[in-house]
């Protein structure tokens, strides 16, 4: 799928939104509408953001607080000297791990031990001072038309599991939380839109940074995606600049970040932990260089880092299990004005900062 | 020069011959060549050129990669790492477009293919003499664009062009404004160009000009070899051509192809870049079975089994070839119906390639084998590429590669169909016909030498990438998480072993040129089967003024 839709779609949204702004932020915005478009939101924001900013601020007391956790050596990274598989957190990376090393891994080493065995014997029985009159035979329909029917059915063998594996992977439970993932030269962006697009970016911890904090170097970021313990989380992966591709081995995860496209993908771990990956597609200079980072919590702890991130970005508490406010609070009506007055030049990727009023761009991005 | 014992061959043509030869100045018969065995002798020279130049590009890079942090590379770059960065990229994309354009293709197609094409069908020489020539200077001329690329500006601030050798957009369109990547395009286009003249001078004197009674199916393998890999290189290039050349407009001329903000995709470059790049790869493995198939035929001094299934498999391997090419793009975003498909349609290959294997062993079932360095080689062939091979089957599920997509897995994998499989080939036919190019037999003792110390390095710089990629190490990268470094110390020692047998290899060249025993018409007796061992070593500047009859002949290969 294309981006050509996407600038009509915002177009769309702008309309929608600004329309329940004008709805919402009363009935004096409302009077003034032949005024200068701008004048009407700015006033429309001001009066917003100032009842927002009383609601928040008895909202934000509770707010537990959130610790970097420190990895487990030997899962969710690389084990040194390692030469298997990285233990597995998803369903679906229990299942291919599985179908790897109990029957694809078994089945290849066989069949080349089987090979080599043939030829340490054939190069022993028939050396030239053990065999030395050659035959003449070159043809044997039997054996031929074996060795072409077994491997045929062994790889049917293979396929049944092969493909259920496939299937699985494009069948995800429905999604508790979204995040929107972009590649930049050479960082990762997030958003989570559930959550009042929270967004921060990225970037890999210096050699002595990781040092200090006892986490290895090139695979932890300064800030880290977190998300809920057992939850599905459905990821929303685009590019802004080149390709890249946003890894995480031991959920079994990799997924190509492509400018003007949205990919999706999903993972679901119930062990909280931090694991590790790393950008997966060349993309220049730096490509060694943009970690990725998931930190898994409790959902009470994920909560917590949810609204000390709002804080921080200056969003009311809003999302599932966060929000307070009921439907058509102040904070959504402010996303909605913000969205009115955001000017639409973004040209590669949209980035719906109202995702709270619609919901639709999830929807319209299944590739 | 020694005159032929066959009954197949009646022909006196020597003294034309050493009469052609001598009229020549070096000028006429080294650049404006049109002998196929000359131009034959020259891609062999060039291969051998660019493949030094293409490994030492990948010693740097091991050995860079053979500790944690960068150490080697910032020599380069007066000490700016960032510069080191881009530089190894530069190097990644210059060892892959070398080593396949300019050192395997030119050497089993460009130079065995020229060589003994002609002789093993009967014919005098190529069909379109001069276009041959053109095809090699093209290819020399795409060499030199591509180490000019490597000096001017690609991305900003650096030069060179570090876009992998598959030139991704948008990575190689607004990712490398400088001209890097316009050289690096030119110099596939004329590589190109090169490899479709050469496709369309094999089909032609293979069509057209075999010997009496050389029918298709009595043709030796290695000429069905280049004959599916010349309609491989036909129908696959001009897809590469059109590709990069929308990738060159998209640079310079405000299109957008491969542009998502015009409208354009940059996906579909993949699609178009790897339906030239699956046959591509068989492009480079078929002509190194055929080689290993006349090697193994001959050091079991029996007929190749199965000979009519070894030529179609080839053919059916051809053919799928086409049509499993998104299976290098399994995370790029590709519905589940379409990953099922090329998952399905990958897998299938491994049928036509058990054939071969399993026909190659029973070629020497029965046999009187003897182990002269080709057969080691062609031995060593058959074992590393099933390693490969098999490996390629766990790649080819589109949910296990989801794992393995871009991690030194794949690199493992390909390196053992690519550098233990086409690289032996190369070697098993080097070996092989040593003797008969250059009317010198080369030394036994070093050729095996050779072949040991390779063999041992090129695993034990290859194996311990698949435990690399098992534990998820990226592809492409200077430095890494510590927790990799013991394989790749590893492996960066291999590259030394592997290293010090192409010194053993360049030792036993020289010495056997220069002072080598002259080599008899045919060295390996009874085996040799084909027309090549009719006639002198070498052979006579033009053969086959008479041609050979083979109507009475049963088998020719």
């Amino acid at each position: 799928m294309t981006f050509g839709w996407l600038p009509r779609w915002h177009r769309t949204l702008k309309t929608v939104a600004f329309a329940a702004a004008l709805a919402t932020a009363g009935f004096a915005a409302a009077q003034e509408v032949p005024a200068p478009v701008t004048g009407t939101t700015a006033a429309a924001v001001a009066a917003v953001q100032e009842a927002a900013a009383a609601h928040s601020a008895a909202q934000t007391e509770a707010i537990a607080s959130y610790n970097r956790m420190a990895p487990t050596p030997g899962i969710g990274q690389p084990v040194e000297k390692g030469w298997q598989l990285q233990e597995q957190m998803t369903p679906i990376g229990q299942e291919a791990a599985f179908l790897t090393n109990v029957i694809l891994n078994p089945l290849i080493v066989v069949i080349s031990l089987f090979v080599l065995a043939l030829m340490a014997w054939v190069a022993f029985r028939y050396r030239a001072a053990a065999n030395p009159v050659a035959s003449k035979t070159t043809h044997n329909f039997t054996i031929e038309v074996v060795w072409t029917l077994i491997p045929a059915i062994i790889l049917l063998f293979v396929a049944v599991p092969s493909f259920r594996l496939l299937a699985n992977q494009y069948d995800p439970p429905k999604a508790d939380v979204t995040i929107k993932v972009t590649g930049f030269q050479w960082y990762w962006g997030y958003e989570y839109p559930d959550y009042g697009g929270i967004s921060f970016d990225a970037l890999p911890l210096s050699q002595a940074d990781a040092a200090k904090e006892g986490v290895p170097y090139l695979l932890d970021t300064d800030n880290r995606v977190v998300v809920p313990a057992g939850k599905t989380v459905k990821l929303l992966i685009t590019a802004a600049d080149v390709l890249h591709s946003w890894a995480l081995p031991s959920f079994w995860v990799k997924m190509d970040a492509v400018p003007g496209k949205i990919n999706e993908t999903w993972f679901k771990v119930d062990r909280p932990g931090v694991y590790y990956g790393q950008c997966s597609e060349l993309c220049g200079t730096k490509h060694g260089f943009m970690p990725i980072t998931v930190e898994v919590l409790s959902e009470e702890d994920f909560k917590a880092w949810v609204r000390m991130k709002q804080k921080a970005d200056g969003i009311d508490p809003t999302g599932p299990g966060v929000a307070v406010a009921p439907a058509l609070s102040p904070t959504v009506v402010a996303a909605a004005v913000r969205a009115a007055v955001t000017p639409v030049d973004a040209p590669q990727i949209v980035a719906p900062e109202a995702t709270s009023v619609t919901p639709a761009p999830a929807a319209a991005s299944a590739a | 020069m020694a005159s032929t014992a066959s009954p197949l061959v009646a022909h006196d043509d020597h003294a034309h011959a050493d009469h052609h030869d001598h009229s020549l100045s070096f000028i006429q018969r080294w650049l404006f060549s049109t002998n196929h065995k000359d131009i034959g002798t020259l891609y062999l020279i060039f291969a051998i050129f660019a493949g030094i130049v293409g490994g030492a590009l990948s010693g740097f890079m091991r050995w860079e990669l053979a500790n944690p942090g960068m150490q080697v590379l910032p020599w380069f770059t007066d000490g700016n790492i960032d510069a080191a960065y881009h530089l190894w990229n530069v190097f990644i994309t210059g060892h892959g477009v070398i080593m396949v354009f300019f050192m395997v293709m030119p050497a089993l197609i460009g130079g065995f293919g020229n060589w003994f094409v002609p002789i093993m069908i009967g014919a005098p020489d190529m069909a379109f003499p001069r276009m041959n020539n053109i095809s090699f200077w093209l290819t020399v001329t795409a060499f030199c664009l591509l180490g000019a690329s490597m000096f001017v500006p690609g991305p900003a601030g650096f030069n060179g062009a570090g876009t992998g050798w598959t030139v991704y957009p948008p990575l190689s369109t607004s990712g490398h404004p400088g001209p890097a990547v316009d050289l690096a395009i030119f110099s596939l286009h004329l590589a190109g160009a090169a490899s479709i003249l050469g496709a369309i001078n094999f089909i032609t004197t293979i069509f057209n000009m075999r010997a009496p009674g050389m029918t298709l199916h009595k043709m030796p393998l290695f000429v069905w070899s280049v004959l599916v890999t010349a309609f491989l290189l036909l129908l696959s290039l001009p897809v590469l051509a059109g590709a990069i050349t929308m990738l060159l407009t998209d640079r310079n001329f405000g299109t957008t192809f491969f542009d998502a903000a015009g409208g354009g995709d940059p996906v579909l470059y993949q699609h178009l870049f790897w339906f030239f790049g699956h046959p591509e790869v068989y492009i480079m493995i078929l002509p190194a079975f055929g080689i290993v198939s006349q090697v193994i035929s001959t050091f079991a001094r029996k007929p190749v089994f199965g000979y009519l299934g070894m030529a179609y498999a080839m053919v059916a391997i051809g053919f799928v070839g086409f049509i499993v090419w998104a299976h290098h793009m399994f995370t790029v975003g590709l519905s589940v119906n379409t990953k099922m498909y090329f998952t399905a349609a990958t897998m299938i290959i491994a049928v036509p390639t058990g054939i071969k294997i399993f026909s190659w062993i029973a070629t020497m079932w029965g046999g009187k084998m003897t182990f002269e360095t080709p057969m080691l080689w062609a031995l060593g062939f058959i074992f590393m590429f099933t390693v490969g091979g098999v490996t390629g089957i766990v790649l080819s599920n589109g949910g296990v590669d989801t794992y393995m997509h871009d991690t030194y897995y794949v690199v493992a994998h390909f390196h053992y169909v690519l550098s233990l499989g086409a690289v032996f080939g190369l070697f098993a036919g080097f070996y092989y016909w040593f003797g008969k190019m250059s009317g010198k037999l080369y030394n036994e003792f070093l050729g095996k030498l050779h072949f040991w110390v390779f063999f041992i390095g090129v695993n034990v710089l290859f194996f311990p990438m698949h435990f690399l990629g098992a534990n998820g190490m990226p592809r492409r990268i200077p430095d890494y998480p510590e927790a990799f470094a013991y394989w790749n110390q590893i492996a960066s020692w291999g590259y030394a072993i592997m290293l010090a047998g192409m010194a053993v290899f360049f030792v036993n060249v020289f010495l056997s040129l220069f002072g080598g025993r002259k080599a008899a018409a045919n060295p390996w007796g009874e085996g040799a089967t084909t027309l090549e061992w009719t006639l002198s070593s070498p052979p006579p500047f033009h053969q086959f003024e008479t041609l050979p009859d083979l109507t009475k002949v049963q088998q020719a290969h």
